[in-house]
């Protein structure tokens, strides 16, 4: 407990807490944090409470359940009721809403549907069943898809020809890209990812300060590591730096994981367009099978419905995922749109930003006083 | 399935190379560790486990951290953790 308790030291966070109230001074600072596992730390530890109000955090798009559209469940759910088919998935996409449902609602109806921890764990199912077609749902981002590439590399060179996978994994730059250029937000900085960043390095974001004039810090997932990046943030926009810098070196390191890049790149190309939920269609954004691997493609194999469909009206998704609104603002939230019966993908998984205000908005007060004993707010 | 969970290496597997066992919270599963090859790793190093493949090689401290951030998460935890256990990860022939 001793290195837990030196990440939660009230001392150390009230000393940079103020120092990140006298470096802003009399100035406002929107900073995005870009990855869910961020935005849960925050509202978890109650850091919005702590900080001054100048200091305004953002919610971005790196949640990946939260970013699949929901034509592309449709598709799942479709290839899913296929006969002979076993559909694999990850626990966490089993209750994301498709236009006609979820995945645990197709497989109350009667499809083959098993979770999984592993796409290993698919590919172990399609060595078991070899007169069965097994699909795979690969979804994420660069922190899942080495795995889903390594998987497929097993499955080529043992020869497992009954597995599948239906890629949905995402890349982080072309919607940090698209973030930067919607015009409706003005943000001074970002809270890179961390888990991301273990993969692809640091050296992808440097876009953002050279073509954009932002900051990008990467950060850890303890409460001092996001008041730190707050700091090394400010920092840079006092001393008038505008750089990629790494507060969570630690685990990231500058040229990421190159093994990780060499087998993405060897499975993996770029797909001209992919949908996302709420900031709809981002080019070069997704990653789909190379040529060479066109037999393990369940797009391939089998001719998907493909249909487009647009977010349910009420959800604002999109708005809370490009940070342009909290997710209290949306008018769904917390009545018709909760963790139980979620209507928005962010609602979903635990690291959504909705479901995070939701479990541990009401908690707000009670553990910032917790954490920092520093500014106890009235009840 | 995005949560990267710490692990402690047990043993390296004699069968297959690039795979490992690793305790978890007192759970104890096979894992890739194709990833890390570069990193030499021995039993007793602690790993960050996304979807049955070690990502990144950790020191102690960070591990603690990280399982103590997860153990808060709660639910999402406790899913994640039991998602593991059921995780039958084996050389596949």
């Amino acid at each position: 407990m001793r290195f837990v308790d030196e990440y939660r030291d009230p001392t150390a966070a009230r000393a940079l807490v103020a120092q990140i109230t006298a470096l802003a001074g009399d100035d406002h600072f929107k900073f995005m944090e870009v990855c869910g596992g961020h935005t849960h730390t925050i509202y978890r530890h109650g850091i919005e409470h702590v900080l001054p109000p100048s200091i305004e955090l953002v919610h971005g798009p790196g949640c990946p359940v939260c970013v699949i559209p929901m034509g592309r469940v449709d598709d799942a759910m479709w290839v899913a009721r296929q006969p002979g088919v076993i559909f694999t998935s990850f626990g966490d996409m089993m209750r994301v809403p498709g236009s006609q449902g979820n995945l645990l609602k197709a497989k109350a109806e009667g499809a083959d549907i098993r979770f999984v921890y592993s796409p290993l764990d698919a590919l172990r199912v399609a060595a078991d069943n070899p007169g069965r077609e097994v699909v795979f749902f690969a979804v994420g981002f660069e922190t899942t898809a080495p795995s889903t590439a390594l998987t497929l590399l097993q499955a080529r060179d043992r020869g497992i020809r009954n597995f599948r996978v239906f890629s949905n994994h995402v890349t982080i730059v072309p919607p940090l890209k698209a973030i930067l250029e919607s015009p409706d937000l003005r943000l001074d900085g970002f809270l890179g990812p961390g888990h991301v960043s273990t993969v692809i390095g640091q050296r992808p974001y440097r876009f953002v300060p050279a073509q954009y004039g932002k900051p990008l810090v990467t950060a850890g997932f303890e409460p001092l590591d996001i008041l730190q990046t707050i700091f090394m943030l400010l920092g840079q926009i006092r001393e008038g730096r505008c750089e990629v810098e790494n507060q969570y070196s630690r685990v990231v390191r500058e040229e990421g994981n190159p093994k990780a890049l060499a087998v993405l790149g060897e499975v993996f190309e770029l797909r001209p367009h992919f949908e996302w939920r709420g900031l709809g269609f981002i080019s070069q954004s997704a990653l789909k099978l190379r040529h060479e691997f066109a037999a393990f493609d369940a797009e391939v194999r089998y001719e998907l419905p493909g249909i487009r469909v647009a977010d349910p009206k009420a959800c604002q998704c999109g708005e809370v995922l490009k940070g342009v609104i909290k997710p209290w603002e949306c008018k769904v939230f917390g009545t018709a749109c909760t963790p139980e019966t979620p209507i928005g993908t962010c609602m979903v998984s635990s690291e959504g930003a909705c479901a995070a205000y939701y479990n541990f908005g009401r908690m707000h007060r009670e553990a910032a006083v917790t954490l920092g004993r520093m500014r106890p707010v009235p009840a | 399935m995005c949560l990267g969970i710490p692990g402690q290496l047990v043993e390296l597997s004699t069968g297959h190379e690039h795979l490992a066992r690793v305790d978890v919270s007192g759970v104890t599963r096979v894992v890739n560790i194709g990833l890390l090859e570069d990193e030499h790793l021995q039993p007793g190093d602690w790993v960050l486990i996304h979807v049955g493949f070690a990502m990144s090689k950790i020191d102690e401290e960070e591990a603690s951290l990280a399982l103590e951030s997860l153990k808060m998460m709660g639910q999402a935890f406790g899913d994640e953790l039991e998602a593991f256990r059921l995780s039958k990860i084996s050389p596949v022939a």
